[in-house]
C-alpha cells in the first residue's frame, strides 16, 4: 500500500518541494487568496514579494497551517508537499509544523536562556534522548545559524538580552533544531538593522544546502540578494512567478513591473 | 508607462534620457562635418569639429556620473534599471562614434590635398549617408522606445559593411597603381573604418534600445560582411 | 474658508507661499495659551492628588487613633496568699464567691496601706470596678489547690468604664452616677493608679481571643474571626483560582467564537457588577436550603465568597493572558508546539503576574466582605472558641473579620466600639500582608525576565 506513494514522492523530491493548486484563502467572508499556483523546488530560496496586504503572507502561513490559529480563516485548494497534501484531514498541524518550521518578522525569542530557546523544540518533539544529544543539537543549530561563536559562552543568559540582529538569528537556529524540510520566513529583517540584515541573508544562503526555504519580504532588494526564484502576489494573485533575475531585469507582466520599479500609487 | 511614486525619480529619467538625446545629435553632427570637412577639404570644419568633440566628451561624463549616482540612490529593477543600464552603454558608444568622427577630421586636415578621385570620395559620402541615417535611425528609434526600428538599423549594417569591403578593395587597387597615393589612399581607408565602426556602434546602440524596451536581447544572427579581413 | 483661499499655484508651490520667520525668542500668545493650560492641568492633577492624600491621612489617623486602644486593657493587679483555713471556711458558706470577695477586699486594702494610700471603699464600689471577683478567684483555686498557701497573682480586668476612663473615653465631666459608676469611684481608681494596683497593659487577648457576650467587651477578642476569615480566604483561593483560571484560558484560547461564548463573556462581565449581597441570597438558598451546608460555617462563606471572586479573577485572567504578545504564541507553535503546550510553557508563565494580581484583588475584595455573610448566618454567630482541628475549620460555625467588625459596632456597650476599630486595625494589617505577599510572588515571577 505504501509503495506506490513512494515512488511518486522519490520523483517528485527532484523537482518539485511544494506545489499548492488552486489555493484559496477568506477570511470571513473576504477573499484574500485567488487562485493561486506554484510550484516550490527544493533546496533554493523562493521569495514572495508584492505590496502590503497582497496576500503574500496569509499564503505563506497555508504552507504550515498557521492560519488554522485564525478561527474564520479557511483555505481551499491543495498544498502538497512531496505529494502529500497537508490539508488532508489525516494531516496533524502540529506533526506538519515540525516539519515546515516558521520565522517571524519580529524576532520573538522565548523569554527563557538561550540554550533553553533551542532546546524547546527537540524536547516537546522528544528528538534528544539524553541531556548530551540536546547539548549537541543545541551547539549545531547554533553552529549552522551562525551564532555559536558570540554566544558560546553565555547558554544561560536570557535569549531577549542579545541585539535584534542575534534574536532572529537565535530563531532561526530554533527553527533548524528541530531538523524541519522547509523553513518559512515571514520577513525576517524587516526590524533589523542593514548589517544584522546581512547576516541573516548569508545565513539564508548556507541554509539553502540543506533547507528549502520560502521568504516573504517587502525590500525587492532583500528578494533579489537571496533567492532564485521570485513570485508577485498582487491583491491576492499570484502575478507572476520565474527567476529571480527575470523578475527584476525583464519582468513579464506590466504590475509586476510597476511594482518594482516603484510606480505603485 | 505609468509615473514613479516618487516623482523625481520620473524626472531624473527624463532628463538623462534628453542628455544621450543630446549627445546623439552631436554625435552626428560631428560625424557629417567630419566627413563633409575630408570630401570637401574644408580644414577651418575640420578644426571646429575636433573642438566641438570636448563638449561631447564633457556630456558624455556628466551622464555617467549621473547614471551611477541613480544606480545608488535610486536602485533601478526592472525597465527602469534596462533603461539606465542601457543610457550608459548607449552613451558610450555616441562617445566612440564622436572620437572616430574626430579621427576622421584629423584626417582631414592631414590629407592636405584634393582627393585623387571624384570615385572615392562618393564611395564614402555614400557610406556616410548610410552611416548617418542608421545613426539618427537609432538615436530616433532610442526617444520613441521603438524595438522595431532598432531592429531594422541592425539588419542595415549589412550594406554599410558591403560599401566598406568594396571601397577598401579600390584603394587597394589604387595604391598597386600609383605609390605615391598610398599616404592619402591610407589615410582615406582609416576614414572608411572610421565609418564602417561608426555603422557598428549605430548596430550596438539598436542593440542596446531592442533590449532597453523589451527585455530580450537582438538575435545575434546578422552575417559579418566585412570580408576585409579575409581579403588580406 | 482655506481650501477657497490656496489657488492652484500655491498649491503647487508650497515652498513659494510667504513665509515670515518669527525669532523663537519671542513667546507667541497661542504657545502661552497652551503652557498656561498644561500648567493649570498639573495643578489640578496635583490638588487631586492633595486631596486623596489628604483623606488618606485623615482615614489613617482615625482608624488608628480609635483602635488603638482596643490593643490595651486596664487591669487590677492583686497579689495575696489564701490559706487553706481560709479556703475551706469561704467552701463552706452559703455565698461562697462573696466570701472570696470579701478575701479579694482585704488583700486590696492590705495592699493599698503598704503602699501609703489609704482611701475607704466597700464592695459595691470594688464591683464597680472590677466586676465580681469572687468567682474568678474561686474558680482558680478551686482547680489550682496546691497553690492554696502561698502568694497569688491576679490580674482581674477592669470594668469597661473603668477602661475607658483610662483611655480618656469617659471623664469626670460627661459621666453620670449610675448602677455602673459613680464619681466617688474614680477617686478610688485614681488611688489604686497610683498604687501600682490598676495599669494598662498590652490586650493580647484582642488578637488571640474569641468574642464575648455583650456585657463583657473587655474580653472580646478578633482572634476566632481571623481564622473564620482564613479558612474562607483558603476555600476562595483554592477554588476560584483553578476554577478561574482554568475558565480564563478556555474562553480566551479554545473556545470557538460564536453567539454562545459571546453570551458567557458578557454574563461574566455582568456577574463581575452584580451587588454581593445577591450572591449572599444565592448562597442562602442552595448551599445551606438546598445542599444542607452547615451554616455559619467558613466552607458556605468561602463557597459564596468564591463565586463572588470568580468574575473578578476571569476578566484580570482574560486581560493578562490577552496581554502576553501573540508572537510567543506564534514562536511556539511555529516549531510544532501544540496548542496546549504553547498555552501552558510559554503563555500561562508570562501571564502569572497580571494572574496573581487579579486573583489577590478578587481575595482582598472577598477578605472585606460582609453583606453576603450576614445571608449565610455569619454576622449573627458570636465566635467564641476556635475550631477544633484542621476540617472542624471549614465546617464549625465561626465569624468573619468584617463580620464580626460589623457585630461589635451594632452592639450597645460603647467599649465595643472601639473594639470594631481595632477590628479594622487588624482586619487592614491582613489585607496588607495578602497584598505583599503577592507582591513579592509577582516579583519573583517577573524577574525570569
Amino acid at each position: 500500500m505504501n509503495e506506490m506513494p513512494n515512488i511518486e514522492q522519490a520523483t517528485d523530491m527532484t523537482e518539485t518541494k511544494i506545489s499548492a493548486n488552486k489555493v484559496q484563502v477568506y477570511y470571513g467572508d473576504t477573499h484574500a487568496i485567488k487562485d493561486v499556483d506554484i510550484e516550490i523546488q527544493p533546496r533554493s530560496v523562493t521569495a514572495f514579494i508584492g505590496p502590503s496586504g497582497c496576500g503574500k503572507s496569509t499564503f505563506l502561513r497555508t504552507i504550515n497551517r498557521m492560519n488554522d490559529t485564525i478561527d474564520i480563516c479557511r483555505v481551499e485548494g491543495s498544498i502538497r508537499i512531496d505529494g502529500e497534501d497537508i490539508y488532508d484531514p489525516k494531516v496533524d498541524p502540529v506533526q506538519l509544523r515540525a516539519k515546515v518550521g516558521m520565522v517571524f518578522q519580529k524576532p520573538n525569542p522565548f523569554p527563557k536562556s538561550i540554550y533553553d530557546n533551542i532546546a524547546y523544540g527537540p524536547r516537546i518533539h522528544g528528538l534528544a534522548r539524553n541531556k548530551a544529544e540536546l547539548d549537541d543539537i543545541v551547539s549545531s543549530s547554533l553552529q549552522k545559524a551562525g551564532l555559536w561563536e558570540e554566544v558560546k559562552n553565555r547558554l544561560d543568559e536570557p535569549g531577549t538580552g542579545m541585539s535584534g540582529g542575534q534574536q532572529q538569528r537565535l530563531c532561526i537556529a530554533r527553527a533548524i533544531a528541530v531538523s524541519p524540510e522547509v523553513i518559512l520566513m515571514d520577513e525576517p529583517c524587516s526590524a533589523l538593522d542593514p548589517i544584522a540584515t546581512a547576516k541573516v541573508e548569508e545565513l539564508i544562503d548556507e541554509l539553502r544546502e540543506n533547507f528549502t526555504i520560502v521568504i516573504v519580504t517587502h525590500s525587492m532588494q532583500q528578494a533579489a540578494r537571496v533567492s532564485q526564484r521570485t513570485a508577485f502576489f498582487h491583491l491576492g494573485i499570484l502575478v507572476e512567478e520565474g527567476s529571480t533575475q527575470d523578475i527584476f531585469t525583464n519582468p513579464k507582466d506590466k504590475r509586476t513591473q510597476d511594482y518594482i520599479t516603484g510606480r505603485f500609487g | 508607462m505609468s509615473e514613479h511614486t516618487v516623482s523625481a525619480y520620473d524626472e531624473e529619467l527624463t532628463a538623462m534620457a534628453g542628455k544621450v538625446a543630446e549627445m546623439g545629435g552631436l554625435a552626428e553632427r560631428a560625424f557629417a562635418d567630419a566627413v563633409s570637412a575630408l570630401v570637401t577639404q574644408d580644414h577651418e570644419l575640420a578644426k571646429s569639429t575636433i573642438e566641438n568633440d570636448e563638449r561631447l566628451d564633457a556630456l558624455h561624463q556628466e551622464v555617467e556620473m549621473k547614471l551611477i549616482e541613480m544606480i545608488a540612490l535610486r536602485q533601478p529593477m526592472g525597465q527602469d534599471l534596462r533603461e539606465i543600464t542601457a543610457a550608459s552603454r548607449i552613451a558610450n558608444d555616441l562617445e566612440r562614434v564622436g572620437d572616430l568622427a574626430k579621427n576622421v577630421a584629423k584626417r582631414a586636415i592631414a590629407i592636405d590635398s584634393n582627393l585623387k578621385s571624384k570615385k572615392l570620395a562618393i564611395g564614402v559620402e555614400h557610406m556616410t549617408e548610410l552611416a548617418l541615417g542608421q545613426l539618427k535611425q537609432v538615436l530616433d528609434a532610442y526617444t520613441r522606445r521603438d524595438a522595431e526600428a532598432a531592429r531594422r538599423v541592425q539588419e542595415a549594417d549589412a550594406e554599410v559593411d558591403a560599401i566598406y569591403t568594396s571601397l577598401f578593395r579600390e584603394l587597394l587597387t589604387y595604391m598597386m597603381e600609383d605609390p605615391r597615393v598610398i599616404t592619402q589612399c591610407v589615410h582615406l581607408l582609416f576614414c572608411a573604418k572610421n565609418i564602417e565602426r561608426i555603422g557598428d556602434h549605430a548596430t550596438n546602440i539598436a542593440e542596446n534600445v531592442y533590449y532597453m524596451v523589451t527585455g530580450d536581447r537582438l538575435p545575434e544572427d546578422r552575417a559579418k560582411l566585412d570580408e576585409t579581413t579575409g581579403a588580406v | 474658508m482655506t481650501e477657497t483661499t490656496l489657488s492652484p499655484e500655491a498649491a503647487e508651490k508650497p515652498a513659494k507661499l510667504p513665509f515670515k520667520s518669527k525669532s523663537l525668542y519671542e513667546v507667541d500668545d497661542l504657545t502661552r495659551k497652551r503652557n498656561a493650560a498644561e500648567k493649570r492641568f498639573k495643578t489640578y492633577g496635583m490638588a487631586a492628588i492633595g486631596v486623596g492624600l489628604f483623606f488618606l491621612f485623615v482615614l489613617a489617623y482615625t482608624i488608628i487613633s480609635e483602635g488603638i486602644p482596643a490593643f490595651t486593657k486596664t487591669i487590677v493587679e492583686v497579689e495575696f496568699s489564701l490559706t487553706q483555713e481560709q479556703f475551706d471556711e469561704a467552701e463552706g458558706q452559703l455565698f461562697k464567691t462573696k466570701a472570696y470577695e470579701q478575701i479579694f477586699i482585704g488583700a486590696l486594702q492590705g495592699q493599698l496601706q503598704e503602699s501609703g494610700v489609704s482611701v475607704p471603699f466597700d464592695a459595691t464600689t470594688i464591683e464597680r470596678i472590677v466586676g465580681k471577683p469572687g468567682n474568678t478567684i474561686r474558680s482558680f483555686f478551686t482547680a489550682n489547690q496546691d497553690k492554696l498557701g502561698g502568694p497569688a497573682a491576679f490580674e482581674l480586668a477592669a470594668s469597661s468604664r473603668v477602661d475607658g476612663y483610662m483611655n480618656g473615653r469617659v471623664t469626670r465631666e460627661n459621666m453620670t452616677d449610675s448602677r455602673f459608676l459613680q464619681k466617688t469611684d474614680l477617686d478610688l481608681v485614681d488611688n489604686l493608679v497610683e498604687a501600682g494596683v490598676i495599669k494598662t497593659v498590652f490586650n493580647w487577648n484582642f488578637i488571640t481571643g474569641a468574642d464575648s457576650g455583650v456585657d463583657n467587651p473587655g474580653a472580646a477578642g478578633i482572634g476566632a474571626s481571623v481564622v473564620g476569615s482564613l479558612f474562607m480566604m483558603l476555600v476562595v483561593l483554592f477554588l476560584s483560582l483553578p476554577i478561574g483560571v482554568a475558565a480564563s484560558i478556555y474562553l480566551e484560547e479554545f473556545a470557538p467564537q460564536n453567539r454562545f461564548t459571546d453570551l458567557i463573556e458578557v454574563n461574566i462581565s455582568n456577574l463581575a457588577a452584580v451587588p454581593s449581597i445577591v450572591f449572599g441570597i444565592l448562597g442562602l438558598a442552595v448551599f445551606i436550603q438546598f445542599m444542607h451546608l452547615p451554616q455559619s460555617a467558613p466552607i458556605v462563606g468561602g463557597l459564596v465568597l468564591t463565586l463572588m471572586t470568580l468574575p473578578t479573577i476571569i476578566i484580570s485572567t482574560r486581560a493578562s493572558l490577552k496581554a502576553v504578545p501573540p508572537s510567543i504564541r506564534d514562536a511556539a507553535l511555529g516549531i510544532g508546539a501544540s496548542k496546549m503546550q504553547a498555552i501552558f510553557h510559554h503563555v500561562l508563565p508570562l501571564a502569572m503576574p497580571g494572574i496573581l494580581t487579579g486573583t489577590i484583588i478578587g481575595l482582598a475584595q472577598a477578605l472585606g466582605e460582609t453583606a453576603p455573610l450576614l445571608l449565610i448566618g455569619m454576622v449573627g454567630f458570636v465566635a467564641r472558641g476556635y475550631p477544633d482541628g484542621f476540617i472542624a475549620g471549614f465546617t464549625e460555625p465561626n465569624s468573619a473579620m468584617p463580620a464580626q467588625i460589623y457585630t461589635w459596632a451594632a452592639r450597645a456597650d460603647f467599649a465595643f466600639y472601639e473594639k470594631a476599630w481595632g477590628g479594622i486595625i487588624v482586619l487592614l494589617v491582613f489585607l496588607l500582608t495578602m497584598n505583599i505577599i503577592a507582591i513579592i510572588l509577582r516579583r519573583r515571577f517577573e524577574r525570569r525576565w
